[in-house]
């Protein structure tokens, strides 16, 4: 069952074409992995998912219905997480209150089961020894782990993490990729990465985009033969 | 509320009472005066110390409570809980339709409006100088500051209305700070983007909290105008804007009892050091400078990093 497509979707920011007419389909369970060259649209068009900006045109579907108009909190509410690319988490909030903040706004104000599932994703990443350290204070690994949990929090639908292993060492790579798979049997990944180990490992499909169109869509196996995507990344002449 | 917290809140309530007992009669006064400003920089603080918007432009709603409560007593003959009352509305209404219009900043620019507006307000209680006799002011009689018998114009009963005021603005913003409601907002003024992310409403939000604010500083002006029986163009200049901002920074931006202690700080700061010098702003920049240079998070803001963590 689709949970998330656009149509036609297109955002021009001045002069630039960021995306032309993307067409995208995501079935409900699977990891799907957008990569492409720099700059070619995928922080764009993970933002127009979200509600970060308003798309030029084209539509937006999540869950069949149109989420067009919708601004960015309305969208997270129905159940959508985001994780941002450049580490974006409360410094002077604990790593606890960090994580309570996405879960308290879907559970309100029952304390005992906003703990209970804030504990549970501070387990699931690993963080839940370090609950009452300050965010600001942990390593940069451990800051992009509390993305995630934070995410994890919120129990979405569809989780849109944009580039979560970068700066991330080799063995930290390793452990998300474990985290990854784990995860993928509760919500449903749209993954933004440049680390082609992790998206060939773990994405169930690849879509590739180039100068905001959609290049190439498609299992692992068939994507890395694609020519096409062999020549955005690589210049190859074919 | 932990217990910590409760007692802490406890406490600090207690030691009011017990001052009006302790200290002279002088102090007793001065202490009703910065109890009454105290609600004043709690209002503040909930914008700025918690939400983390900086308005310049507060003292229009110091005034609107001022005003709101003082005008209806001086010509329609209110009785002074209906005045008080109207002064919370018109406080409110006035919030609300600032926050409207100024929330569509941000930063620098939300300054800029806020003043903007709080000049106007300065400005028009000076051309309705009929009503507002403007700078000059006006008193409001003692006959008009009795409610059901009691004479609030009697020190006793200032002191500890002052006292009432403020226990209930600084337990409400306790409360409220506790709540998913004001954690949001502390969420907002650590990062903005991200509590939009997170699914929260900011802007909502921060219509709130500056209604809320709003409301609690025009409470303020309402006491001040009633207990010290005197409304005046003056509580609506820029400088009683920037008077519940420095208070709150001296005190502690974002910590419960900063407010109450930043205002007595910086009261008695000019008390004592216009004892002293006729040059007593001099004296006062001068520890506004050093506490910037040595306490940059106010002196509740120091304690809380580096002695109480748990300081709310």
């Amino acid at each position: 069952m689709t949970l998330l497509s656009t149509r036609q979707l297109s955002k021009s920011f001045g002069g630039l074409q960021a995306l032309r007419n993307v067409d995208f389909d995501l079935e409900r369970g699977r990891i799907r992995a957008l990569i492409g060259p720099n700059g070619a649209g995928k922080s764009t068009f993970v933002g127009a998912v979200c509600g970060r900006f308003r798309v030029t045109s084209g539509n937006v579907i999540f869950n069949g219905n149109d989420i067009t108009r919708l601004p960015a909190h309305h969208r997270i509410g129905l159940g959508i997480a985001y994780s941002f690319q450049i580490t974006s988490v409360f410094d002077r909030l604990t790593v606890h209150e960090n994580v309570a903040l996405g879960v308290r706004r879907h559970l309100k104000a029952n304390q005992e089961r906003v703990n209970k599932q804030v504990c549970a994703a501070l387990d699931k990443t690993g963080l839940r020894n370090r609950a009452d350290q300050l965010a600001g204070d942990l390593s940069y690994g451990h800051q992009r782990l509390l993305e995630i949990a934070m995410g994890l929090g919120q129990n979405p639908q569809l989780f849109i993490m944009d580039e979560p292993t970068q700066g991330l060492a080799e063995s930290e790579v390793d452990a998300f990729q474990d985290l990854l798979q784990t995860l993928c049997q509760e919500t449903t990944i749209l993954l933004i990465e440049h680390n082609m180990k992790v998206v060939m490992d773990c994405a169930d499909d690849i879509t590739v985009l180039n100068f905001g169109e959609v290049l190439a869509e498609g299992p692992p196996a068939k994507i890395q033969k694609n020519e096409k995507v062999q020549h955005a990344y690589f210049g190859t002449q074919t | 509320m932990t217990v910590r917290e409760g007692l802490l809140h406890f406490v600090l309530l207690g030691i009011l009472v017990l001052l009006f007992f302790v200290v002279s009669d002088y102090h007793d006064g001065n202490w009703a005066r910065i109890m009454v400003l105290a609600v004043y920089a709690v209002g503040y603080n909930l914008l700025f110390g918690y939400t983390g918007l900086l308005s310049l432009g507060h003292a229009l709603f110091f005034a609107t409570g001022m005003y709101g409560l003082a005008l209806p007593i001086q010509h329609l003959g209110f009785a002074p809980v209906p005045a008080f009352l109207s002064a919370l509305v018109c406080a409110a209404v006035v919030s609300s339709a600032v926050g409207f219009l100024a929330l569509r900043t941000s930063g620098v620019a939300f300054m800029i409006v806020t003043l903007m507006f709080a000049q106007a307000g300065f400005l028009l209680s000076l051309y309705a100088g009929r009503y507002t006799r403007g700078d000059e002011g006006f008193v409001i009689p003692q006959s008009a500051r009795i409610i059901a018998g009691i004479d609030f114009s009697d020190p006793t009963i200032r002191y500890f209305a002052a006292f009432f005021v403020f226990a209930a603005a600084y337990l409400l913003i306790a409360w409220l700070i506790r709540t998913p409601f004001g954690k949001c907002l502390v969420a907002i003024r650590e990062n903005e983007d991200r509590a939009r992310m997170l699914g929260y409403d900011v802007h909502f939000h921060k219509l709130v909290a500056v209604i809320l604010s709003g409301t609690v500083s025009g409470a303020a002006g309402a006491a001040y105008a009633f207990l010290f029986g005197y409304a005046g163009a003056t509580f609506a200049s820029v400088q009683y804007s920037i008077l519940p901002l420095l208070w709150v920074l001296l005190g502690g931006a974002g910590t419960t009892i900063g407010p109450l202690i930043g205002t007595a700080f910086a009261f008695y700061l000019i008390d004592f050091s216009s004892d002293l010098t006729t040059a007593h702003l001099l004296v006062v920049g001068l520890a506004i400078v050093l506490l910037t240079l040595f306490a940059p998070l106010g002196l509740a803001g120091e304690v809380r990093k580096r002695i109480v963590g748990w300081l709310p």
